[in-house]
């Protein structure tokens, strides 16, 4: 647990007059350590057993009450779940930072699975607009398509939809790969900071606009690109890399990498120097 | 945020009342100032149907005003006075509200125009849809309650589309809800969830060719505008091609004519839509839950892409 201290030495904030309040009060921050991997766990997690499988069926539930059956059925130890009725509920299984297996007998409404860490989940449906919107590690399968706004700032893990996905996917995301089978809509990629996107069929307009960092493969055509998205070399190693992920992703494995398109930002509207001096300016 | 949701069976009929209903409903978090039904019934085709308002349900927010019943009446009697002097037999007058008719006319309409804006003349008048099967039928609350209060959940018919308003650019009153009709054309209404960011300049350009605008709602100008592309003779689907460049915004919409349902999303995709398509049924609406509620089994749906249009047939 973090210690929170009082600094002695004033900040120059602090010698105008400003956040001098005395931090005080407990704080729940836990910080990972790659070395206790193994023992790391977020406050409010549960040892779970995979093999220790249940059914819930949340067709007479709200989504509260769905998220809260799962959290209860994951404090009994329960490490597959297995959602039946799911009828496009929304805000379904959102929130999990436990190890989990969860399947999805249908489809979810807007923002399913949204801010989770570490669950791996099987959708065998459809899901509506900002699926796994910050997911932050683990896996997501979707079986069917996908709305707008899929994978939203997510920051790290898979997220695979083997259908076609709506506008903006991966908007502002910061980590992680989006994998596409199907085709992707208009702005995908949108003001993406890093991160890969993979489409295997063709992509609408605005591709990768005002992208910051990141890479996006695409298989089929382009609608046209956004503004700074620009192509690259497709490497070596960005074909290996691909094979392995459509291999992981289940889908594609015999689609023909080579052939895929790498777009990534042109940079031109980096303006970090020129932003950062003003910003100090008006801080000060 | 508004919500919409739209329907067609393709060769039956089925309880379309009831189940736009269902859908309108499972919407009501998207908006429940105002709901709206057009809904296109099975009728034998002689007469017209005449659903009109002769004073306002006025919500907070809104400009118009609420009036006493004997205005209403006093109203009633001079559109019975001009049916009369146009020729116009009402073979079958329903009131289900002091402030809300439906008539069924044998008339032999040369030109909806003319006869409209003698109707609409009459101060307070306003014709919500005129068809020889579409009903426009909205009022202030949910879906539920407009639906109970018209007693629309037995309406039979082949296709339907509907609106949950969350009123953001007019007042809440029924002539800022939807759907709006297709004026002046027979059988046209439309539903719309987004914001028009160049109304007043296309108004004016309506206006100047002879369009009628009945509210300040922004949605309106979509019902024109399809309706003054088809006058020029273009197709429904020509018309709501023409929108997505002609109109500015962001914007989902469904306009339905007597055997068709048509659906346009904008350019940037920034209003949702779900749909589902089989071969004897077509269902949509702003999320699938939506959908669910008339079709709870497992199926397949999709987000249409930017700037697509598609039309159905009956």
């Amino acid at each position: 647990m973090a210690n929170l201290k009082t600094v002695s030495k004033k900040s120059k904030a602090q010698s105008m007059g400003m956040h001098t309040e005395v931090l005080t009060g407990r704080t729940q921050q836990k910080f990972f350590n790659p070395d206790e991997a193994e023992n790391f766990y977020y406050f409010g997690t549960y040892d779970v057993d995979f093999n220790k499988r249940t059914d819930l069926d949340v067709k007479d539930m709200t989504a509260p009450e769905a998220n809260k059956e799962i959290d209860n059925l994951m404090s009994q130890g329960y490490g597959t779940i297995v959602i039946k009725n799911p009828q496009g509920k929304h805000s379904l299984g959102v929130g999990i930072l436990n190890k989990l297996n969860l399947i999805f007998e249908g489809s979810l409404g807007y923002f399913g699975m949204g801010s989770c860490d570490g669950p791996i989940v099987r959708i065998n449906g459809r899901v509506g607009w900002s699926c796994a919107e910050n997911l932050m590690a683990g896996k997501v399968v979707i079986e069917k398509n996908a709305g707008s706004c899929f994978g939203a700032a997510i920051r790290g893990g898979d997220l695979i939809c083997k259908g076609s996905v709506g506008a903006r996917t991966g908007i502002d995301m910061k980590g992680g790969t989006i994998i596409i089978g199907g085709d992707a809509g208009a702005f995908t990629g949108f003001m993406m900071q890093r991160g890969r996107i993979i489409i295997l069929g063709d992509v609408g307009i605005n591709l990768g606009d005002s992208m910051y960092d990141g890479t996006i493969f695409v298989g089929g055509e382009i609608g046209s690109y956004g503004s700074d998205a620009v192509d690259a070399e497709l490497t070596k190693s960005d074909q290996d890399w691909l094979k392995r992920k459509l291999k992981v992703a289940e889908i594609g494995e015999n689609f023909d990498v080579s052939k895929m398109k790498k777009i990534v930002a042109g940079k031109k509207l980096w303006n970090y120097d020129n932003l950062e001096p003003t910003e100090k300016k008006g801080a000060i | 945020m508004c919500g919409i949701a739209g329907l067609i069976h393709r060769g039956k009929s089925s309880n379309v009342g009831s189940e736009l209903q269902g859908m309108l409903q499972a919407l009501k978090h998207r908006g429940e100032d105002s709901t709206g039904y057009a809904l296109y019934g099975d009728t034998d085709g002689k007469n017209f149907i005449m659903r009109f308002k002769v004073g306002e349900n006025v919500g907070e927010g809104s400009s118009s005003i609420m009036e006493d019943v004997s205005v209403y009446d006093e109203r009633k009697k001079i559109v019975d006075q001009t049916l009369a002097e146009m020729g116009a037999k009402v073979v079958k007058e329903e009131r289900t509200l002091p402030y809300s008719l439906r008539y069924e006319l044998d008339y032999n309409v040369k030109d909806l125009l003319e006869f409209s804006q003698r109707i609409e003349s009459i101060p307070g008048v306003e014709i919500l849809s005129m068809g020889k099967s579409l009903e426009v039928i909205k009022d202030l609350g949910n879906a539920k309650m407009v639906c109970d209060r018209y007693s629309l959940d037995k309406v039979v018919g082949t296709h339907a589309i509907g609106h949950a308003r969350m009123a953001t650019e007019s007042g809440v009153d029924i002539k800022s809800a939807h759907p709006f009709w297709g004026y002046p054309f027979s059988d046209v209404s439309v539903v719309h969830n987004g914001q028009l960011t160049n109304y007043w300049n296309n108004r004016r350009v309506l206006e100047n060719k002879g369009m009628r605008f009945m509210s300040e709602c922004d949605s309106e100008l979509i019902a024109v505008y399809i309706a003054e592309k088809m006058r020029d003779g273009a197709t429904l689907e020509e018309g709501m091609k023409a929108s997505l460049t002609g109109l500015d915004g962001v914007f989902t919409y469904f306009v339905a004519t007597k055997d068709s349902l048509g659906m346009a999303k904008d350019t940037m995709a920034a209003k949702p839509l779900v749909l589902y398509e089989s071969d004897d049924l077509v269902a949509m609406g702003s999320e699938e839950i939506a959908i669910r509620s008339v079709l709870p089994q497992e199926i397949d749906t999709y987000d249409p892409f930017d700037g697509e249009v598609k039309v159905w047939q009956i």
